[in-house]
C-alpha cells in the first residue's frame, strides 16, 4: 500500500501547479514587479500543461490506478486536467490589468492556481473520500478570491453566499456517501485491479421494484447528486450563481462558470457512467438527469431574459448551459444497439465543455476589459460598444453568437452533438426542448449584439476601451476556438471520443 | 463550380471589409462580386444537362467523419434556377442599395453574405450543410433589418429572427431523427443516398419527421398562419433586403417543401396534401383581402407575397388528394412560382423603393399622379403589378396557370376559390397602380425626378427575365421538369 514513484509521476501536474502556487506567492517577497510575476505565472503554467500532455501520451488508453485506487488517471481525467489548466492560463492572461488593481495580486493568483490543483484531483478522483476532498480543496480557494475586493459590499456578500451554500452542499453530498458507503461497505467508484464498481456488484441482489435496487442506494445517489448540483449550477442548487458572478470580481467568475462547472461534470460522468453504468441503474438515473436537464435550461434561459446586469445574464447563461451538457449526461445510451453509440453522450459532453470554454471565457474575457475600464455592468452600459472598442465588440458578438448555436461557430457544433446523442437515446423531446430553448436564448444574447451595435453610448464622449495585449492573446485564442471549431470540430471530437472510452 | 458560386459573394464580402477605401470603390467590389456571381450562376443554369434527370456537378468531401456529414454541393433541374434567380437578385439588390450612405462597408459584406449563404441552400446535398447555410442566413438579415432598416427595424429584426430560429429548431431534430433511423453503417445526411431509402424503421414516426420539416419551411415560406414576420421585416427593411427577402429567402421554404418534404416522404406528403391545399387556399384569400386593407405600399407589396405563395403550396398540394396530379404539372407550377415570384416582387420592392427615395413616404393616400412625373418608375411599376396578378405574356401568368391545371381534378373547389385570389389580384394591384401612379398631378410631387442609369439597371435586371420567361416558358418549364422528374418518381 506504500506509495510508489509512478504515483507521484501520475500525480505530477497537480504537484507542478501546486509548487507553482507557492513560487508565485514566495516570488512576491522578492520581486515586486508586477508584470514579471504574471510573466512567471503563466509562463509556469506551462510545467502542469506538459506533464499533462506527457501523461496523455504515456497512459493511452488504459487507466491507471494511484494511490491504491483513490486516483484514477486516464485519457477522461487528462482532459479535463488540460481543459482546467488551459483555462486558469487564459483567465490569468485575459484579467492582467484588473490584477495589477489588487494589492495582493501574487495571493490572487496562487489561490487560483490551488483552486485549479482540487479541480484537476476531482477529475482524476477514484473514490469518494478523494472527491469529496479535492472539493473542498478547490471550493475554498474561491471563497476567499469571490471576496477579494474587500471593500465592495457585493463581492464580500458574494464570497460569503458561496461559503455558506458550497458548506450546505458540502454536508449533503457528504450525506450522501454516508448512504453510499453504508450501502455498499466501500468508498470506490472505480473498481479497483479490473474488479466492477461495487455498487455495480451489489446490484445483482437488488429489488428491482426499488429505484436503483436498495432504498439506502437511491438515497446516497439522489444526495450526492444534490450536492454535486450546486458546483454544476443546477436547478434546484442554481440560485447562488447569479449572486456570485455578479459581485465576485470577473476573472474569478471566468473560472467559476468554465473550470469549476467542467470538472463537475467530470466527476459526474464518473460517478453515474462508471459506478453506475449498468442498465438497471441507468434506466433510472436518466430520467432523473433528463428531467433536471429540462428544467435547469428552461429556468435558466427564461430568467436571463430579464437580467439587466451583463454579468448576472451571464450567471444564468451559465445555468442555461449546465442544462445542455446534462442532456448528454442523460444521453446515456447504454440501451444503444450499435456499436460506437454508447459514447455519443458522454463524448459530445466533452465537446461541448470544450467549447463552451472557448465562447464562455470570450464573453467574460471582454467583460473583464470593459468593466475594467468603465466600471458599467449593466447590458445598458455596452452601448456604442461596437464603435468605442471595435475588435472587443467583435469578439463578443462572435461569442453571443456562439453561445445562442448559431453556425459557423463551435456553439452550434457542440448542440449538433449534444442532441444527436439525445435522439439517439431516445430522448427526442429532451433535443427539440433543447433547441427551442436555444431559441429563447437568442432572444437575450442578441439583444446584447443589438445593444453593442445600434445604440450610441449615453455621453458622446465616452470612453474608447483600450484592450491591452495580454488581454488581446487571451481574446485571439478563444475566438479563433470559437470560430475553427465551429468549421472543423473533427480534432476536439476524435479527442474527447477516446477520452471517454475508459469511462465505459 | 459550386464551391465557387458560394465562394465568389464570401470572397466579395471580405475584399468589402478589409479593403481600405472610400464608398465608392466599395461599391464596386459589391457590383464586381455580384457580377461575377451571375456570370457564374448563368453558366451553372445553361451548363446544366436537361436531358438527364439526377444531380449534377456534384462536388464531395468528408468533413466531419465520425457522423458522415460530408461536403456535398450539386444541382439539378430544381435548384439550378433558383441558383440563377439568386444571381439575378444579387445583382439587383446591389443596384438597388447605391444610395445607401450610412455604413457602406459593413453593409455590402452583409449583403454578399446573405447572397452566399442562400446559395448554399439551393446546393447543398447534405442535409447537416443544407442547414448551416440556412441558419448562417439570420445573422446577416438580422443586421441588415436592425441596423439600415426604418420603423420599428429592430423589433422587426428580432421578430423574424426568433420566428426563423424557431422553425429551423424543429428542422434540426427531425434531420438528426432521419440520420438515426437507419442502421449504424447506412446513416447518412446525404440527401441523394435518402432520396432513394424507404424510410421504414424510423426512431421517431416519420409523419413527425415530416412535420418538423414542414414547420421550418411554412415558417419560412410563409405559410398561413406563421406569416405574421413578414409584413414587419418586409416593410421595415431597406430596399434592397426586401428585395432578397422576398426574392430568394421565402424561396429557400418552397425549395425546402419540395425537396425534402415531397423529395424524401412521398407518403407523407400524400397524406398531407389534402391540408396543404386548405391552408393554401386560406393563405391566398387571406393574404389578398389584407392587401385590399393596406395603405403602406410596401406592406402591401409583403402581403401579396403571403397571398402568392400560397399558390407554392397549392401547387406541392397537388402531389396528393384523390385525383391527384401525377404527371408533375402541379409540382412545376410550384417551383416556376418561387422563380417568377421571386422576380417580380423583387422588381415591386425595386420600384417601391424608389419611389419611397424620392417621396419620402409609403403612404398611399399622399401619392397619385406619379406616372407623369416619373414616366419610367411608373411604366416599372404597372409592368411588375401586370405581371404580379397574372397577365398573359409575363412569366407570373405561367406559373399560375400550371398550379390551376396540376390541381384542379385534385382540389376542384380549392382550385376555384385560389383562382378567386387571382381576381382579388387583379383588383388590388389595379386599384393600387391607380391611386399612386395615376390620377391628378399633385403639386408636392412636382420635384420628382425619374429613375437614374442605376435605377434604370436594377429594373432591367429583372424585368427581362419576367418576360423572357413569359414569352418562352419552356425556357424554365423544361429544366424543372428534368429536375422534378426523381421526385415524381417516387409518387
Amino acid at each position: 500500500m506504500g506509495i510508489e514513484a509512478r504515483d507521484l509521476y501520475l500525480l505530477s501536474p497537480e504537484i507542478a501547479l501546486t509548487a507553482l502556487a507557492l513560487l508565485v506567492v514566495a516570488l512576491d517577497l522578492v520581486v515586486r514587479n508586477r508584470a514579471v510575476q504574471t510573466a512567471v505565472a503563466v509562463a509556469g503554467l506551462a510545467a502542469p500543461i506538459a506533464l499533462t500532455v506527457v501523461l496523455w501520451a504515456d497512459v493511452g488508453s488504459r487507466p491507471e490506478a494511484a494511490f491504491s485506487g483513490s486516483l484514477v488517471v486516464d485519457q477522461f481525467a487528462l482532459f479535463f486536467k488540460l481543459l482546467i489548466a488551459g483555462v486558469l492560463a487564459l483567465v490569468l492572461l485575459a484579467s492582467r490589468d484588473t490584477l495589477g488593481r489588487f494589492r495582493y495580486q501574487a495571493e490572487f493568483v496562487g489561490l487560483a492556481m490551488l483552486s485549479a490543483a482540487g479541480l484537476m484531483l476531482l477529475a482524476a478522483a477514484g473514490d469518494l473520500v478523494t472527491i469529496y476532498v479535492s472539493l473542498e480543496l478547490a471550493s475554498l480557494p474561491i471563497v476567499a478570491l469571490a471576496a477579494f475586493i474587500r471593500g465592495q459590499v457585493r463581492s464580500v456578500e458574494a464570497g460569503m453566499k458561496y461559503l455558506v451554500l458550497s458548506a450546505v452542499s458540502s454536508a449533503t453530498l457528504l450525506m450522501g456517501f454516508a448512504w453510499l458507503y453504508g450501502a455498499t461497505g466501500s468508498v470506490q467508484v472505480v473498481g479497483v485491479e479490473g474488479a466492477a464498481p461495487p455498487i455495480i456488484q451489489m446490484i445483482g441482489t437488488g429489488d428491482p421494484a426499488v429505484p436503483f435496487g436498495s432504498f439506502a442506494l437511491m438515497v446516497g445517489i439522489v444526495l450526492s447528486l444534490a450536492g454535486f448540483g450546486f458546483k454544476l449550477s443546477m436547478v434546484p442548487f442554481h440560485m447562488w450563481t447569479p449572486d456570485v458572478y455578479e459581485g465576485a470580481p470577473t476573472p474569478v467568475a471566468a473560472f467559476l462558470a468554465v473550470a469549476s462547472k467542467a470538472a463537475a461534470f467530470a466527476v459526474v460522468l464518473r460517478v453515474l457512467y462508471t459506478a453506475l453504468g449498468l442498465d438497471e441503474l441507468s434506466a433510472d438515473w436518466t430520467v432523473l438527469i433528463a428531467i433536471l436537464a429540462a428544467v435547469t435550461m428552461s429556468v435558466g434561459n427564461i430568467v436571463a431574459v430579464i437580467q439587466r446586469n451583463f454579468k448576472r445574464l451571464l450567471g444564468y447563461s451559465a445555468i442555461a448551459h449546465a442544462g445542455y451538457m446534462l442532456i448528454g449526461v442523460a444521453a446515456f445510451a447504454g440501451r444503444a444497439q450499435e456499436p460506437g453509440d454508447a459514447s455519443l453522450g458522454s463524448s459530445s459532453v466533452l465537446f461541448y465543455l470544450g467549447g463552451y470554454a472557448a465562447m464562455n471565457l470570450a464573453a467574460f474575457f471582454v467583460v473583464t476589459v470593459v468593466v475594467n475600464r468603465t466600471g458599467d455592468e449593466s447590458v445598458a452600459g455596452l452601448a456604442g460598444l461596437g464603435q468605442r472598442a471595435p475588435w472587443a465588440a467583435a469578439v463578443l458578438a462572435i461569442a453571443l453568437v456562439s453561445l445562442t448555436g448559431i453556425p459557423p461557430t463551435v456553439g452550434f457544433m457542440g448542440k449538433l452533438f449534444l442532441f444527436q446523442a439525445a435522439i439517439n437515446a431516445d430522448l427526442m423531446w429532451l433535443a427539440l426542448l433543447g433547441a427551442v430553448n436555444s431559441v429563447v436564448s437568442a432572444y437575450y444574447y442578441l439583444n446584447v449584439v443589438r445593444v453593442m451595435y445600434l445604440r450610441e453610448a449615453e455621453s458622446p464622449d465616452a470612453e474608447r476601451v483600450a484592450v491591452g495585449p495580454t488581454a488581446g492573446v487571451a481574446l485571439a485564442v478563444t475566438t479563433a476556438g470559437v470560430l475553427l471549431l465551429g468549421v472543423w470540430p473533427n480534432g476536439l471530437l476524435e479527442v474527447a471520443r477516446n477520452a471517454v472510452q475508459t469511462l465505459l | 463550380m459550386l464551391t465557387a458560386v458560394i465562394l465568389v459573394p464570401v470572397i466579395g464580402a471580405l475584399a468589402a471589409a478589409l479593403v481600405p477605401s472610400r464608398a465608392s470603390v466599395i461599391r464596386g467590389i459589391a457590383l464586381g462580386a455580384v457580377l461575377i456571381e451571375l456570370a457564374l450562376s448563368a453558366v451553372v443554369f445553361v451548363g446544366l444537362d436537361r436531358g438527364v434527370s439526377g444531380f449534377q456537378m456534384v462536388e464531395r468531401a468528408d468533413w466531419i467523419g465520425a457522423f458522415g456529414i460530408q461536403y456535398l454541393v450539386g444541382v439539378d433541374g430544381l435548384s439550378a434556377p433558383l441558383v440563377l434567380l439568386n444571381g439575378i437578385l444579387g445583382l439587383a439588390a446591389v443596384l438597388a442599395s447605391w444610395r445607401i450612405e450610412h455604413r457602406v462597408r459593413e453593409y455590402f459584406m452583409w449583403l454578399l453574405v446573405l447572397q452566399a449563404a442562400v446559395m448554399g441552400v439551393f446546393v447543398s446535398l447534405d442535409l447537416i450543410l443544407f442547414f448551416i447555410f440556412w441558419e448562417l442566413e439570420l445573422i446577416p438579415m438580422f443586421f441588415l433589418i436592425s441596423r439600415w432598416g426604418t420603423g420599428r427595424c429592430e423589433y422587426s429584426a428580432m421578430k423574424f429572427l426568433v420566428y426563423t430560429f424557431l422553425g429551423s429548431a424543429f428542422m434540426f431534430a427531425a434531420i438528426i431523427a432521419l440520420y438515426f433511423s437507419a442502421p449504424g453503417p447506412e446513416r447518412t445526411f446525404d440527401m441523394t443516398v435518402l432520396m432513394g431509402r424507404e424510410l421504414a424503421a424510423l426512431i421517431v414516426p416519420a409523419g413527425l419527421i415530416f412535420t418538423g420539416f414542414l414547420i421550418a419551411f411554412a415558417v419560412k415560406l410563409p405559410m398561413f398562419p406563421l406569416h405574421t414576420w413578414l409584413p414587419d421585416a418586409h416593410t421595415d427593411a431597406p430596399t434592397a433586403v426586401s428585395v432578397m427577402l422576398a426574392g430568394v429567402l421565402l424561396k429557400m421554404g418552397g425549395y425546402g417543401l419540395i425537396r425534402i418534404n415531397a423529395g424524401l416522404f412521398p407518403e407523407q406528403m400524400q397524406q398531407a396534401a389534402p391540408a396543404l391545399a386548405a391552408i393554401a387556399v386560406i393563405g391566398v384569400l387571406y393574404g389578398a383581402f389584407i392587401v385590399m386593407r393596406q395603405s403602406d405600399l410596401k406592406r402591401l407589396v409583403a402581403y401579396s407575397s403571403v397571398s402568392h405563395m400560397g399558390f407554392v403550396v397549392l401547387g406541392v398540394a397537388s402531389l396528393g388528394g384523390t385525383g391527384a396530379d401525377l404527371s408533375g404539372v402541379g409540382l412545376s407550377g410550384a417551383a416556376m412560382q418561387l422563380f417568377t415570384h421571386g422576380t417580380i416582387t423583387g422588381l415591386l420592392f425595386v420600384v417601391v423603393g424608389q419611389v419611397y427615395d424620392r417621396a419620402h413616404t409609403r403612404h398611399i393616400p399622399d401619392m397619385g399622379g406619379m406616372m407623369g412625373r416619373m414616366p419610367l418608375i411608373g411604366a416599372s411599376f404597372v409592368l411588375a403589378g401586370l405581371a404580379s396578378l397574372g397577365l398573359p405574356l409575363t412569366s407570373g401568368f405561367v406559373a399560375e396557370l400550371l398550379v390551376f391545371l396540376g390541381t384542379f381534378r385534385a382540389y376542384p373547389w380549392a382550385t376555384g376559390l385560389a383562382a378567386f385570389g387571382v381576381v382579388l389580384a387583379a383588383g388590388y394591384i389595379l386599384w393600387t397602380v391607380q391611386r399612386t401612379m395615376f390620377g391628378p398631378r399633385l403639386a408636392r410631387w412636382e420635384g420628382l425626378r425619374d429613375a437614374t442609369a442605376v435605377d434604370a439597371g436594377a429594373i432591367a435586371v429583372l424585368l427581362i427575365p419576367i418576360f423572357v420567361v413569359g414569352i418562352y416558358p419552356k425556357l424554365l418549364t423544361d429544366v424543372f421538369e428534368s429536375g422534378l422528374a426523381d421526385i415524381m418518381a417516387r409518387f
